[in-house]
């Protein structure tokens, strides 16, 4: 990092550190370098939300890498090793009914999980904004049209409509993910509605009203950035729940379907031994406890971090 | 001296031969809000005629409507009636991308006419690449340099600059497409007062520079004597009078509630109040 060579006068400070914390960036990359430099140790300084992130991207990581990190392959039978406790040698969580290896199945899992929050993250949170900006910017009939729409999908309730959902297009991984996101998009078409209504009548959206910008232009450019750090703060928070829900979901046998290593499932498949070998449930519960406290914590620090106005004080 | 018809149907309209050449012409305007039994006129039967390259005021007390004239004619409000022409034409209810490079407008508040995530640079560019512009740094430079802030400033937020700060870039930013008329919502009140010197400054020099035709509307009188050539007066949505900038220097307006209007904006007068 010293490496770098100072072509610039600038005084003091190494040359990398001085280029990222520039106040007078010299093209549209240097600024944003220095927005995202500016996040960075905000999201550092802030030690709970950094807590979070790293639980995020360790999960992130064991993902990528669960076939370096598993000591076996995660639906390895081995029925004379069946319920062996925690710490048995070469199962450090222990394994479960049929002898499969706890920790690589956890570690496999972790696809899954990030698989389904990835998923639905992506989905659902644009979907309601889009619908959200939509009806709250053009207001009218349009706007009651799509907030009824939103009513009744917030009337269902959340687990009962996905596993009506999933009875109706046939159990699965990928039935569950479509069913969290058919449900979870609703309140952040609430929560973009109500923002975009503070802020639809503003002067610089009328600014740009006058250049001739079309309502697309103006809802993407103009409005989404004010949403957007709210919808992500409630993204990462209800994280937590979808992880939830897919387990919960899979703990009914209506979401992965065995022999695959969801979370869910392995709770519900260790539930009937949950007095005598506790482990074969609360293992994979411990894995969903931390994963939802990770969000959780990043969720809250991510606001100070998404508003450049906190960001340079 | 050529008489124009239309000139001659607008009682209210300045006088003929400025109306021959006018560049904004505004006929019989009524701006209504609300609907049914809330329907609301805020703006009644408003005839103006700005000639080109002229500085036009419309003064008036809170309420007045002097505002919603504005955002009549640049299109923000869409539930008028009357006749708005541009250079002799008149325009519709919906708004096109080259009436936009004819007209734009500098807001009255700039803390709240700069988007807060847009950095200055995005607030000038966005303009001129929804318009096709080429060249676009470049621009985007010169115009931060004609506002008077240098190029340091080009990536900064709008909560990085001071209220006079901002104000030049909604002015730069009204300027990018290089409209013809300018329409200035009470461009100073917001800020404090050697500041708005700076900026109505900086008005009077753009004006000559780019040969621009404003319409300003304040309820401050001194700025209307230091900008404008034409003032018309507006109560309760109407225009009472229009009289040129030395009828009002001289205070010799035709009509009391302008007469009352100047009286107090000479300050606190005891007399006026009636200390009985």
């Amino acid at each position: 990092m010293t490496t770098a060579p100072v072509k610039s006068n600038v005084p003091s400070r190494s040359g990398l550190k001085a280029w990222l914390s520039s106040d007078a960036p010299a093209s549209r990359g240097h600024a944003r370098a220095v927005q995202l430099y500016l996040g960075w140790l905000k999201l550092y300084e802030n030690k709970l939300a950094f807590l979070g992130f790293l639980i995020i991207f360790s999960l992130v990581l064991i993902a990528a890498f669960a076939p370096l990190l598993a000591t076996t392959e995660p639906n390895a039978q081995d029925l004379s090793k069946r319920l062996l406790a925690p710490g048995t040698s070469g199962h450090l969580l222990g394994t479960d009914e049929l002898g499969r290896d706890i920790y690589s199945r956890l570690v496999y899992g972790s696809r899954i999980t990030l698989l389904i929050v990835g998923i639905v993250a992506f989905t659902a949170p644009v979907f309601g904004l889009l619908i959200g900006t939509v009806a709250g910017y053009l207001g009218g009939w349009v706007d009651q049209v799509l907030m009824r729409l939103v009513d009744i999908f917030l009337a269902f309730p959340r687990l009962v409509l996905a596993l009506a959902f999933v009875a109706a297009i046939g159990a699965g991984i990928e039935s569950a993910i479509i069913a969290i996101s058919l449900t979870a998009w609703p309140p952040y078409a609430r929560i973009a509605r109500a923002e975009t209504l503070t802020i639809r009548n503003a002067d610089y959206i009328s600014a740009v009203r006058l250049q001739g910008a079309g309502i697309m232009h103006i809802i993407v450019g103009h409005i989404w950035p004010l949403c957007l750090s709210s919808i992500i703060v409630r993204v990462t928070l209800d994280m937590a729940g979808i992880i939830l829900t897919a387990a919960g979901l899979g703990f009914l046998g209506l979401g992965a379907q065995p022999p695959e290593p969801e979370w869910g499932a392995m709770i519900s498949a260790g539930r009937k031994f949950v007095l005598d070998q506790w482990w074969v449930a609360a293992m994979p519960g411990m894995a969903i406890f931390i994963v939802s406290l990770g969000f959780n914590l990043l969720g809250d620090g991510l606001r100070d971090i998404l508003d450049p106005k906190k960001s340079q004080s | 001296m050529p008489v124009s018809d239309s000139a001659l149907m607008e009682p209210k309209s300045l006088s003929a031969e400025t109306a021959a050449d006018a560049r904004l012409e505004i006929k019989n305007l009524n701006v209504y809000f609300g609907e049914g039994s809330e329907r609301f006129q805020a703006v009644k039967n408003v005839s103006v005629s700005v000639q080109q390259g002229g500085s036009f005021g419309i003064v008036g007390e809170s309420g007045s409507g002097k505002s919603t004239v504005l955002r009549a004619v640049c299109g923000l409000v869409e539930s008028w009636d009357g006749e708005i022409d541009i250079d002799g034409a008149p325009v519709s209810h919906k708004r096109n991308k080259a009436f936009a490079r004819k007209i734009q407008m500098v807001f009255q508040d700039p803390y709240a006419s700069l988007h807060p995530r847009h950095t200055v640079d995005r607030v000038l560019s966005e303009p001129l690449k929804l318009h096709g512009f080429d060249g676009i740094d470049g621009r985007v430079l010169r115009a931060l340099d004609d506002v008077g802030l240098g190029a340091d400033f080009r990536f900064r937020y709008p909560h990085q600059l001071s209220g006079g700060q901002r104000q030049r870039v909604a002015v730069a930013r009204a300027l990018m497409l290089e409209p013809e008329i300018l329409l200035l919502d009470e461009p100073t009140s917001a800020l404090d007062v050697s500041v708005q010197a700076e900026i109505l400054n900086l008005f009077a020099e753009l004006r000559k520079e780019h040969n621009l035709t404003y319409v300003m509307v304040t309820h401050d009188l001194a700025v209307v004597a230091h900008m404008c050539d034409e003032i018309a007066v507006m109560q309760f949505g109407e225009v009472v009078e229009v009289m040129d900038v030395d009828a009002m220097r001289n205070s010799t307006p035709k009509t009391a509630y302008t007469q009352e209007l100047l009286k107090a904006s000479m300050g606190y007068d005891a007399e006026f109040f009636g200390d009985s």
